[in-house]
């Protein structure tokens, strides 16, 4: 066992209200200059969507990520570096998003207004930042919020495969949800170990994953690498550049600028112990519907004297492990098993782990006395409309009941709490078949409701 | 250099999968760089957006580099969310403006004028006679009228443009009169001392202010019919409080994106959240249940649900906690008497509220203002305390005890069940021609003072027997059940209507009015501007108000209506108003004109007016003072002192006291009535095309009027500007009114100078003569409040005003010194300035005109009296040399008695101390008076005399409320009395505002603020004519219009282009789809959407949503560019579509202005509008009413909203993308 401590994300999508904040904070504070017009370390997703950069999720082409090679061993999808040098991908490399897979960065020629007497209105045009001209825009960062464009989004969406065919160009079977998403900072970091110039490093205090700026030479593998597109390059200084999870700020024990700018108050931040020896063996797990909780393994107990013991010997200071013990992400993750990460099957072990949505009944479209039982005034999870395989397909490698345990959790907390406040009585026989007891019950309420600021950072 | 590893040892670990690197880290310093600044200063944004967050602006080297949300507001307690952070990505993104292209950084001035104005100085001596020889001059002010928004603003001098205003000023003063000059500018709660500046101007010299709450079709008017309250409404933070939460046409992650985690977090409190939205909003994912009406047809929605709650648990069952509620709190019980029906023989149709005057001589005080209740165990007619009778009536405590005049206890009986029946005549309408059906209602028999006799039923059996509740076993005008579609108002008639399911009504309302009947009425529901823009909004809300009313929801912590349409709450008030409208030197001397009156004639609306009222009169009422055409309701509403009109008669109002050579106020009267009455003076409205009567000058801050808020957009720059435009309507050939003076020819340009003041360039300055640059948010220092919380808090200089902008109170200062400099020269006598006023709600006004009978003394059927059954009549002293000397100090009354709602308390103690925190004047004319001089005085003038922000205050106030009602208040402060809020200890933490009777919650203790908390928990009486809520008006204008009681009203029918207006070649595909302008995601209104990070969020330009279905029709594909006309106007944007939309009905998300990306259009070859291009505004006679208790005027109180919802254009490809003539 060899105790690292991560400091991690939660992300609870039932909360996301899709506002974007979280995106113009993180880009004011940090990417707002030349050669970053493009870059949104912070982005948000409206889902189904394709997202940004366009259709990022599509590892068939982008080919990011790891995957088992036939001796079942972790190989980068891209090929390993001799694989690089010898199709000479150095010089050229295919497997990357282009400038209109992000999007050309434009703004508007707003001096116009201030002109000389013209024959009509003036009206400021688009032009494009990067070559002066006038542009007809096509695409952008977040082109299809809220479903717009759903044609393309519903189809394109690597998500929407398997899923019933008839949700598609269905007004009344429309569903959305937000998909907020920042650097990963995973455990076995593939733009790390893609890049050619060792340029890109894990800290080891914090885990937290960054492009050293003077050593980078601007290979581009780990834009590559990164199955989660979130490693950009920047043309002004011909550098890649990605999230820092604020370092600057958290190591004043500050939260990062998304998270404490979150409006939805969805982020949680928190220190993850978890043993770094056996990072590789569960990369190697071959059912992708149980990576998630082959990363669960690798989580630590932070009270657990022996953890301690090690942690300490490994070189994790007294201060982090309390904040391991005091971790909402833990408990998020590990006691209640409602939070999960982003796409596993990369086999990245990522560390900023999303709580799936809520949604609303769907059956309403449907026969006369669809309520069956009055006394359930919420809908029941089979009846909501967001797919749970969209979720599974989403968060857990297509494991749907791990997903649907977490919504049942999140409902049934819901019951408990409506009981409560009506001064109603509860049968705690209904908490236990889901696994929470009136005191879980209670604290995962006041955790994801209540949400103090201390709760959260 | 790299350095070679090969020969360093290094420690490998996960199975020799990762090695453990030594490398220096040096380089992290960099983005530890990026993260440093020099200063944090606290400020928000300002006016448009009703948030009202609490920002920390970040500060490097003298420049603004970002700002975050600040996290420290004080806590809602250990049991709740906190209100941290409150902002959304618009105001993250609002630093980018500072120094952005778009900033208006001098003074600029349009060049044509400019060269005119240069020449004709050199010309004459006296400024004045310059501008005169502009504005004479008809070839002058067509070639700079004519060019308007074209470009062509040149830079010149802060004192040029002040001097060229103040010449305008004083000769538009001259020749016409004050009143011909307004001022606009909205919401002051997010800016108050920038909105004063403006507002302190215009008030001393006489011009008139604009309203904006009615004009943007933001105020309710329901609130003011049911409860003689402007709005109120809870805090976000009660959402939390709720135990059943419903979304009505309210996106509330959208438009109420920093406070939208209480709902979202409510849920896991286990509230549950029902969205009622025609497309899948962003609020319907967070909903448990989703109901998707046809656009506008939610009153029916509401008709439903309280069918099943009358139903259920006042007919089938009766819950004590409801009807113990509607009995003391509501207009039920109320008695109102029957006529006979018209229409059959036999039948009886609702009629008024039966008041004491009619039972009995009486020498008590208001006999006509006591409407009455049956007191059960005595089964006698009684008027019960807290009526408005007895509100005026001083020598009674006023309030809501369940006393009869006499002291003694009474139980309102809420029913004459049992007794004798009628057959009873309803309205109903319809679209397709609008029919009378007839219910059972029961009855009593009374004999009225006259001795005649008279059937008499209550407001709840009216009710019962509206909705068609089954009372007596055999009822065959009542419906049969929930599935009797033929019987109006049952879930599946109403099926019919808005295309919601039935039985998902039936479950919803069970559901809802249980949870109230457990909770004691903790079932809310929050609205918004999706049901609210509508031309009948008052009875869809009205509807709904209904079943949190019947359901003992409003007043309570957690419950009932929560309206959020560019609502505020200006707490600070009394202090406030004092100084924005100079009531600290003169009081009543501003002019305070209903905006949406002012335009409707100003842009020449009413000539293109098609809205035939006929067609919306109830089938069962005729009344004989109605008319067809609404703009001669507007010119009733005005002669009767229902609402104010400015410009204010066909002269000038400083010429009464020269031409009658006396400045007795009764003389003048007697003249004026005599001259009105004869026909020799009329009322600027009934002529607003004539020259005399037109609007001259238009100030313009804080507001982007022209596009934006300019509904009828096309018609502003027609008619208004005289620019170039996008208008295809023609005047209406027959439909005209009768009591307007019909000029054939069009009038354009009517405005002789607008003046905007702005940071940005957007389509109002644009189109304005004069444009001053304006400090922006962060370069000023002022006041904000907001009902969204409770908090009052500060903007502040993160840096100084940049380049030559000022802030408001500067830029007005510097106006007035110009002016009246320039007065002292050239016009330093004083005038008299003859004003009118409508009949005011809270004041003796409010009972002028008895029974809701409309006396016309234009058709001889009462006397015209000044304040009686006319507007009254004032004189105002204005001294045009003093206005700078005034608006630089706080006048000696800001130290007499302030106050709001009816209340009014001392201040003379604060008003003192004020001298000296903020310090006097030493010498010259304002000696001894407070300096308003810099900006940071009047915040702390304004905090130092409310009571929201002085406890000292405060306590007075509460203690003003004990003596009106007798009841126990002042507890409700106690404790805070020594709370005082400075500019400096706001800085330091936003601080939550005292409790005072100036507001309707009784919050204290950590109670969230919940409206009418006071009057349900305190027996304070509702300012209405019951001093009840009220389900019942019985106004002869809604009996006309058939809104005595809350009903489904169609929108209005479909109208794109009429014959007569300029022909469009039709389209190969073309469809018409209702035109809908939700606010949208991307801006606060203009705000943000020109700004660079908004639009790259979001596809860069104008944009119009449609359905995959309608799209295909039409052959449009997403991203396509569409345009989009009406008679009104045309639009091009580019098509979004998508599956969330319903078919029929096109978005597009409100304030999208022209200069942005927006193409010619191929139809009018001009360049295409705004979002508002398309609209026009319906104005709706029952909410000009006034005179009569709660339906009486007040300032954004009441009067016709602008709304602009019941629209339909034609849609098609646009042909050929053109941007400019080439």
């Amino acid at each position: 066992m060899k105790v690292k401590a991560q400091i991690s994300m939660v992300l609870n999508l039932d909360k996301c209200i899709g506002c974007h904040t979280c995106s113009v904070t993180c880009k004011q504070t940090w990417t707002n200059r030349p050669g970053a017009e493009y870059m949104w370390f912070n982005n948000v997703e409206t889902r189904p969507g394709v997202g940004y950069p366009k259709k990022w999720e599509d590892e068939s082409h982008y080919k990011g990520g790891w995957k088992l090679n036939r001796k079942g061993k972790l190989e980068l999808r891209a090929g390993n570096k001799l694989n690089k040098v010898a199709l000479a991908k150095i010089f050229y490399n295919p497997d990357m998003p282009n400038l209109d897979d992000y999007y050309e960065p434009w703004t508007y020629d707003y001096q116009t207004l201030f002109g000389k007497e013209s024959k009509h209105q003036p009206v400021a045009r688009a032009k494009s930042q990067i070559t002066g001209e006038y542009m007809d825009l096509t695409n952008g960062p977040n082109w299809d919020d809220d479903l717009a464009g759903s044609d393309r989004s519903f189809g394109e969406d690597p998500n929407m495969q398997n899923i019933e065919s008839d949700i598609k160009g269905n007004f009344e079977r429309t569903f959305m949800m937000y998909l907020p998403r920042l650097c990963e900072h995973c455990l076995n970091a593939a733009c790390v170990a893609s890049c050619p110039s060792g340029a890109m490093y894990k800290r080891d205090e914090d885990g937290i994953v960054l492009v050293d700026q003077e050593r980078c030479r601007g290979w581009r593998f780990c834009m590559t690498g990164c199955p989660y597109k979130k490693v950009y390059f920047n043309w002004n200084t011909n550098k890649a550049e990605k999230c820092t999870f604020c370092y600057p700020r958290i190591e004043e024990g500050l939260p990062t600028v998304c998270s404490e700018t979150c409006v939805g108050r969805i982020r949680y931040i928190g220190v993850i112990l978890y043993d770094a020896d056996r990072v590789a063996e569960a990369c190697e797990e071959p059912d992708d519907t149980k990576l998630y909780e082959a990363q669960l393994g690798l989580f630590l107990d932070p009270n657990d004297p022996e953890v301690v013991e090690q942690a300490l010997a490994d070189g994790v200071d007294m201060e982090t492990i309390r904040c391991a013990q005091k971790s909402p992400i833990y408990k998020m993750a590990v006691e209640q098993k409602i939070a999960f990460p982003l796409h596993p099957e990369y086999r990245t072990m990522p560390m900023v782990w999303y709580v799936p949505p809520l949604s609303p009944i769907m059956n309403y479209f449907e026969g006369k006395n669809s309520i069956k039982y009055p006394e359930m005034i919420f809908p029941a999870i089979n009846e909501m409309r967001i797919p749970v395989e969209y979720l599974a397909n989403l968060l857990s490698g297509g494991n749907t009941e791990v997903i649907k345990n977490a919504l049942y959790k999140l409902a049934m907390m819901r019951l408990y709490m409506r009981a409560r406040t009506s001064g109603k009585e509860f049968d705690a026989e209904k908490l236990d078949r889901v696994g929470l007891t009136e005191d879980s019950a209670t604290s995962l309420y006041r955790l994801l409701a209540i949400a103090k600021y201390e709760d959260r950072f | 250099m790299l350095k070679s590893r090969f020969f360093k040892k290094v420690e490998k670990f996960n199975g020799n999968f990762t090695q453990l690197e030594e490398d220096s880290r040096r380089w992290e310093k960099l983005y530890k760089e990026r993260w440093s600044h020099d200063k944090v200063v606290r400020t928000t944004h300002g006016v448009n957006c009703t948030g009202s967050c609490s920002w920390n602006v970040y500060v490097k080297q003298g420049i603004v580099t970002w700002e975050h949300q600040s996290t420290d507001y004080p806590s809602c307690g250990p049991n709740m969310p906190e209100f941290e952070p409150r902002g959304c990505p618009r105001g993250a993104s609002f630093s980018w403006y500072e120094y952005s292209p778009l900033r208006i950084k001098y003074p600029y001035i349009r060049e044509r004028l400019w060269k005119m104005w240069e020449d004709a100085k050199d010309q004459f001596e006296n400024p004045i006679d310059a501008w005169e020889s502009i504005v004479t001059d008809p070839e002058k002010t067509k070639s700079y009228k004519s060019v308007r928004g074209h470009g062509g603003l040149i830079r010149v001098k802060w004192d040029d443009a002040t001097e060229l205003i103040s010449a305008m000023l004083l000769y538009t003063i001259k020749k016409y009169g004050p009143d011909r000059i307004a001022g606009f500018s909205p919401i002051p709660a997010m800016s108050m001392l920038s909105y004063a500046s403006g507002a302190r101007f215009m008030s001393l010299i006489g011009g008139e202010m604009l309203s904006f709450y009615d004009w943007y079709a933001d105020l309710p008017p329901a609130s003011p019919q049911v409860w003689g309250e402007q709005t109120d409404v809870p805090e976000s933070s009660d959402w939390y409080n709720s135990q059943y939460l419903m979304m009505w046409g309210s996106n509330v992650p959208l438009t109420r994106t920093p406070d939208a985690h209480f709902m979202v977090e409510a849920r896991y409190k286990g509230t549950k959240v029902v969205s009622i939205s025609p497309d899948y909003a962003e609020n319907v994912k967070f909903a448990d249940n989703w109901l998707a009406p046809n656009p506008g047809s939610d009153a029916a929605l509401a008709q439903g649900f309280t069918h099943v709650i009358l139903n259920e648990y006042y007919n089938n069952q009766q819950v004590p906690y409801f009807t113990d509620y509607v009995k003391k709190f509501t207009d039920l019980p109320f008695v109102i008497m029957l006529d006979q029906s018209e229409n059959n023989e036999g039948h009886v149709v609702s009629g008024r509220f039966l008041r004491i005057s009619d039972l009995k001589e009486t020498n008590e005080a208001n006999p006509e203002w006591k409407p009455m209740l049956v007191d059960e165990p005595t089964d006698k007619l009684v008027v019960p305390n807290g009526t408005i009778g007895q509100r005026w009536d001083k020598s009674e405590k006023w309030n809501l005890d369940l006393t009869s005049e006499f002291g003694r206890e009474i139980s309102p009986k809420l029913s004459f069940l049992g007794e004798d029946y009628k057959v009873i005549d309803l309205p109903n309408f319809d679209n397709e021609g609008n029919s009378i059906y007839s219910r059972t209602i029961p009855c009593r028999e009374i004999t009225l003072k006259d001795g005649s006799k008279k059937l008499i039923t209550t407001v709840f059996d009216l009710i019962m027997a509206q909705y068609g509740i089954k009372r007596k076993k055999i009822d065959v005008f009542a419906a049969k059940d929930y599935d009797d579609a033929d019987s109006l108002f049952t879930p599946a008639w109403q099926e019919k209507v808005t295309g919601v399911r039935a039985d998902l009504v039936i479950q919803i309302a069970r559901e809802f009015a249980q949870n109230a009947a457990d909770t004691k009425g903790k079932s809310m529901i929050i609205v918004g501007a999706g049901i609210n823009h509508w031309f009948n909004s008052d009875m869809t809300y009205r509807a709904i108000i209904n079943m949190l009313m019947l359901t003992g929801c409003i007043g309570v912590q957690g419950g009932g209506w929560a309206h959020y349409v560019g609502q505020e709450k200006l707490r600070p008030a009394e202090g406030w108003s004092n100084i924005a409208f100079a009531n600290d030197w003169q009081p009543g001397c501003s002019r305070q004109q209903q905006g949406t009156s002012f335009f409707y004639f100003a842009s020449d609306q009413w000539k293109y007016d098609e809205l035939d009222n006929e067609g919306m009169k109830s089938p069962v009422k005729t009344i004989k003072d109605g008319y067809k055409h609404p703009a001669d309701y507007n010119q009733m509403a005005i002669r009767l002192g229902w609402m104010p009109s400015y410009p204010q008669f066909d002269r000038n109002n400083l010429n009464f006291v020269k031409d009658y050579k006396t400045n007795d106020i009764k003389e003048i009267s007697k003249k004026v009535v005599q001259e009105l009455k004869d026909g020799s003076l009329h009322f600027a409205a009934e002529a607003p095309d004539k020259d005399i009567n037109q609007p001259k000058a238009l100030f313009v801050w804080r507001s982007n009027l022209f596009s934006s808020s300019g509904k009828g957009q096309e018609y502003f720059m027609k008619h208004i500007l005289g620019s170039e435009n996008g208008l295809l309507a023609k005047q209406s050939e027959n439909f005209k009114p009768v009591d307007m003076e019909w000029d054939e020819k069009s009038v354009t340009g009517k405005l002789d100078l607008a003046v905007a003041f702005d940071f940005r360039m957007v389509t109002t300055p644009l189109y304005s003569d004069i444009v001053l640059p304006a400090a922006t948010w962060y370069e000023k220092e002022d006041l904000s409040s907001t009902d969204m919380h409770p908090f009052i808090h500060p903007f502040n200089k993160a840096v100084d005003p940049l380049w030559e902008s000022q802030s408001d109170w500067q830029a007005f200062k510097h106006i007035s010194k110009s002016f009246s400099e320039m007065a002292k020269k050239y016009y330093s006598e004083p005038q008299y300035d003859l004003k009118t006023q409508p009949l005011g709600h809270d004041s003796m006004g409010e009972i002028s005109q008895p029974y809701g009978k409309i006396k016309d003394w234009k058709r001889g059927e009462i006397e015209p009296i000044p304040g009686k059954t006319m507007p009254s009549l004032s004189l105002v002293k204005r001294d045009y040399t003093a206005v700078y000397d005034k608006y630089i100090a706080l006048g000696p009354n800001a130290g007499g008695k302030l106050g709001s709602n009816g209340y009014s308390y001392s201040v003379a103690n604060e008003y003192n101390e004020l001298k000296d925190i903020i310090g006097t004047y030493t010498d010259g004319v304002d000696k001894g008076y407070p300096k308003l001089d810099e900006d940071r005085n009047v915040a702390e003038s304004i905090l130092h005399l409310s009571s929201a922000s002085n406890g000292h205050v405060a306590k007075k106030a509460w203690e003003n409320a004990e003596e009106i009602t007798g009841k126990k208040l002042a507890d409700i402060s106690a404790g805070l009395t020594e709370k005082q809020m400075t500019f400096a200890n706001i800085t330091a933490q936003p601080k939550e505002a005292i409790p005072t009777p100036i507001f309707s919650s009784a919050k204290h203790d950590g109670d969230r603020y919940s409206p009418f908390s006071v009057n349900i928990e305190r027996n304070v009486p509702f300012r209405t004519l019951t001093g009840r809520q009220q389900f019942y008006l019985d106004h002869e204008i809604f009996q006309e219009y058939g809104e005595e009681l809350a009903t489904y009203k169609p929108t209005l029918p479909p109208h794109v282009l009429g014959p007569a207006d300029t022909k469009v070649e039709p389209a190969d595909k073309e469809l018409t789809l209702r035109y809908l302008t939700p606010h949208g995601k991307w801006n606060i209104h203009t705000t943000y959407q020109d700004n660079l990070y908004m639009l790259t969020l979001f596809r860069g330009g104008p944009t119009v949503w449609l359905s995959l279905d309608d799209a295909k029709k039409i052959d449009i594909k997403d991203n396509d560019w569409v345009e989009l006309y009406n008679k009104n106007g045309v639009v091009t944007a580019r098509a979004v579509v998508s599956q969330r939309m319903p078919d029929g009905t096109l978005y597009m998300y409100h304030a999208q202005d022209m200069e942005i990306e927006e193409p010619l259009s191929t139809i009018t070859g001009n360049r295409g509008g705004s979002h508002n291009a398309p609209t026009q505004i319906h104005v709706k006679p029952t909410q000009m009413v006034g005179g009569y208790a709660q339906l009486s005027y007040g300032f954004n109180y009441y009067g016709p909203i602008g709304n602009q919802r019941d629209l339909y254009v034609n849609v098609r490809k646009l042909k050929e993308v053109k941007w400019h003539e080439s």
